[in-house]
């Protein structure tokens, strides 16, 4: 492998980032998949980065779910779209922060669609005045969160309480990356990186200490494919997707994956104790499952946060394994304790639970 | 009395460029040839064999060596030329640096530019350490010696056809047809020089237009044993042991396949010279679809222009064989003769 050439794509595919002042659209999943995902992404940049971040409660879902199941029309989602960047430009802002890696590549379709068939853009504003009264500008940047953290990895590092390393030995951790394909797959320039070798989480991983693992199913899609998993009938194609990916990284012996999408991340996690209950299989070292983090989960344990303020435990496969490997003492016991101390209900069959 | 010869400038030094110099020398014309490179050759230079003969590329190399070796000839390299203009005392050539040459007429013999195989971003050329392109392959052939990065000797190599051609994903949508014959010689040459090395051709169509090209392929199959998949690698990608995993769908056999290779060639394509668009664009010569030069009639004037006292020679037109960029320059040669007669 030579690291030059990935750092020469990395060159051609770089996108502007800004700075500051971001309007921040949430995942409709990501607040149930991954409790604390959302919350720390606004802690750190507003607290420990001291960044304006403006979210808008009138903000809805984008509707791509729907869009991408058949339901929801191509005018009706940019109206939709056309309604949320009306709220940021009334706000005052020009640079959307879009947490789902779904919404983003429906944002990144729309904009190049309205770059390409203006006419498309004046009808989108004809019907969200006619629907809202409403008028908007196209922002003048759209980020994915990750794309955030990204840009602001080497802040992380220095700020660091622990790093992607083996507290014992001193070796840097070895991680599975994966972009959702909605990142990048479809508007490379959109993207740290490009589609076939990413950059974005590559980034945050190398910037905090650990190494990426390069395995030979890394471009695989996850499995979700909305239609995959939104037709009951057609979930084996998911689950056997994912399967594909475990048994790619395996040899590897992966610490844990990150990823940036939240389908992603909840069916790598999910369909590893499917796996496990229908085989009795694992993929981790040592008979453990790997656990799949998001990159504000990573970045949250980089900076020194709570395990479990940051939702670890709401994953199937549990992280302590991980968090002893990384030297961070985290309570097992206090997993499932609400604030005031009264337990909360466990979930069964966690994996390393 | 004793008439001065008309001069001719030849714009590039590849073979369709030192064809023509030489013939036109031969007929008496002061010839200034200019070249980009070191030394004429042009990609000829790196070649260690031709197809379909497997003939060594020196033969041809000598021959166009002594052609350009003729005493009529003034051959300047290192330089480009940057732009030319008609006007009715004859043809004025721009050279790189701002020097400028009056010419009675000029032949475009700009030729091609491989495609940059790092653009096939999927296939990890810069990246993965096993994948090479024809090019670095016939680097192999001249050096003796065929082995994997880490210097051991593969087991299984894998030839990837059409990179940079017929792919609308990289703007091309021309066939480079030299390409499909390449890898057949290639597989042929890996063949006898590692016999127990499997040898597989990934192709969409097999192109074997040229006199011997089919019989070459049979050969390829009855005697050497290449294997032939039909189908277009998506992706490559390495395992733990540093073995590249290649994605392929066989579309005879309808089902996407797996293989492991120790060795993937990419068989790059030809694209229009950056330095000959630049002289296009410069000089207002148009440009196909396809990029490389618009003659003024595909049928019967191939090597005209549409520019008074300028003609087109080569692989600046269209991908072609050595044979035919030979005989393309020679109808330069005689369009540029007539013209100079006129």
């Amino acid at each position: 492998m030579k690291p030059e050439g990935k750092k020469r794509i990395w060159a051609e595919y770089q996108k502007e980032i800004p700075d500051d002042h971001f309007f921040y659209v949430r995942s409709c999943i990501r607040q149930t998949f991954f409790a604390g995902s959302e919350q720390y992404f606004l802690k750190i940049l507003r607290e420990d980065l001291g960044k304006d971040v403006y979210e808008d409660p009138r903000h809805t879902t984008c509707t791509g779910i729907g869009y991408h199941g058949d339901v929801v029309p191509f005018e009706t989602i940019q109206t939709v779209v056309a309604r949320h960047f009306a709220l940021a430009t009334e706000a005052g802002y020009r640079h959307i922060a879009i947490s789902c890696v779904t919404s983003f590549g429906i944002y990144s379709e729309i904009l190049e669609t309205w770059k390409h068939f203006p006419e498309t853009l004046e009808r989108t504003r004809e019907d969200l005045y006619k629907a809202t009264g409403r008028t908007f500008e196209v922002p003048e940047t759209i980020s994915h969160t990750s794309d955030i953290i990204y840009k602001f990895r080497e802040e992380i590092a220095r700020k660091a309480k622990y790093n992607l390393v083996d507290a014992a030995t001193g070796k840097p951790l070895k991680v599975v990356e994966h972009i959702g394909c909605h990142y990048s797959k479809m508007f490379p320039k959109y993207g740290v990186g490009g589609a076939e070798f990413p950059h974005v989480l590559v980034g945050m991983v190398e910037s905090w200490g650990g190494d990426i693992i390069d395995y030979p199913e890394r471009r695989h899609c996850c499995g979700f494919g909305f239609r995959q998993y939104l037709v009951q009938a057609n979930r084996g194609y998911s689950l056997f997707a994912s399967r594909k990916k475990f048994e790619s990284m395996e040899p590897y012996r992966p610490d844990m994956i990150i990823a940036n999408c939240p389908g992603c991340t909840m069916f790598m996690d999910r369909w590893q104790y499917t796996i496990k209950e229908i085989d009795g299989i694992t993929y981790g070292a040592e008979g453990h499952g790997i656990p799949v983090l998001t990159y504000e989960e990573v970045a949250g344990l980089v900076l020194g946060y709570d395990p479990w303020e940051l939702g670890l435990q709401y994953h199937n496969v549990q992280s302590l394994p991980l968090l002893r490997k990384m030297g961070i003492k985290a309570d097992p016991e206090r997993r499932f304790l609400d604030r005031d101390g009264s337990r909360l209900p466990e979930p069964a069959n966690l994996i390393d639970g | 009395m004793k008439t001065v010869p008309k001069h001719v400038l030849v714009a590039g030094g590849g073979v369709a460029g030192m064809e023509a110099a030489g013939a036109l020398a031969e007929m008496g014309y002061r010839v200034t040839l200019v070249e980009k490179g070191d030394d004429p050759g042009g990609h000829l230079l790196q070649w260690h064999a031709l197809f379909p003969d497997r003939r060594p590329a020196d033969e041809v190399r000598s021959y166009l060596r002594k052609r350009a070796g003729h005493h009529n000839i003034n051959i300047i390299t290192r330089t480009t030329v940057e732009k030319v203009r008609h006007h009715p005392g004859g043809v004025r050539v721009t050279l790189s640096g701002g020097t400028e040459e009056e010419a009675d007429a000029v032949i475009v013999a700009t030729g091609f530019d491989l495609f940059d195989a790092h653009r096939k971003e999927e296939y990890g050329y810069g990246i993965y350490d096993n994948v090479i392109t024809s090019v670095d392959l016939e680097a192999m052939f001249n050096r003796g010696r065929l082995e994997k990065a880490d210097g051991t000797v593969p087991s299984r190599i894998g030839l990837i056809h059409c990179v940079g051609s017929r792919d609308e994903k990289v703007n091309n949508n021309h066939c480079s047809k030299v390409c499909c014959v390449t890898a057949v010689k290639q597989a042929i040459e890996v063949r006898q020089m590692l016999p127990s090395c499997e040898v597989f051709c990934f192709y969409m169509d097999m192109r074997m237009y040229g006199p011997y090209y089919e019989e070459l392929y049979r050969e390829s199959q009855e005697v050497h044993n290449v294997n032939f998949i039909r189908g277009k690698v998506s992706e490559a990608s390495v395992n733990i042991n540093n073995r590249l995993v290649i994605k392929v769908e066989d579309t005879l056999a309808g089902r996407p396949l797996k293989m492991e290779l120790d060795i993937m060639v990419l068989m790059v394509g030809m694209e229009m010279a950056e330095s000959g668009a630049k002289l296009a664009e410069a000089s207002g010569f148009r440009q196909g679809i396809n990029s490389f030069l618009e003659s003024g009639d595909h049928h019967y004037g191939n090597n005209l222009s549409g520019i008074k006292g300028v003609f087109y020679a080569g692989t600046c037109t269209a991908p072609m064989n050595i044979t035919d960029t030979i005989s393309h320059a020679r109808a330069a040669v005689a369009e540029t003769v007539r013209y100079l007669k006129a």
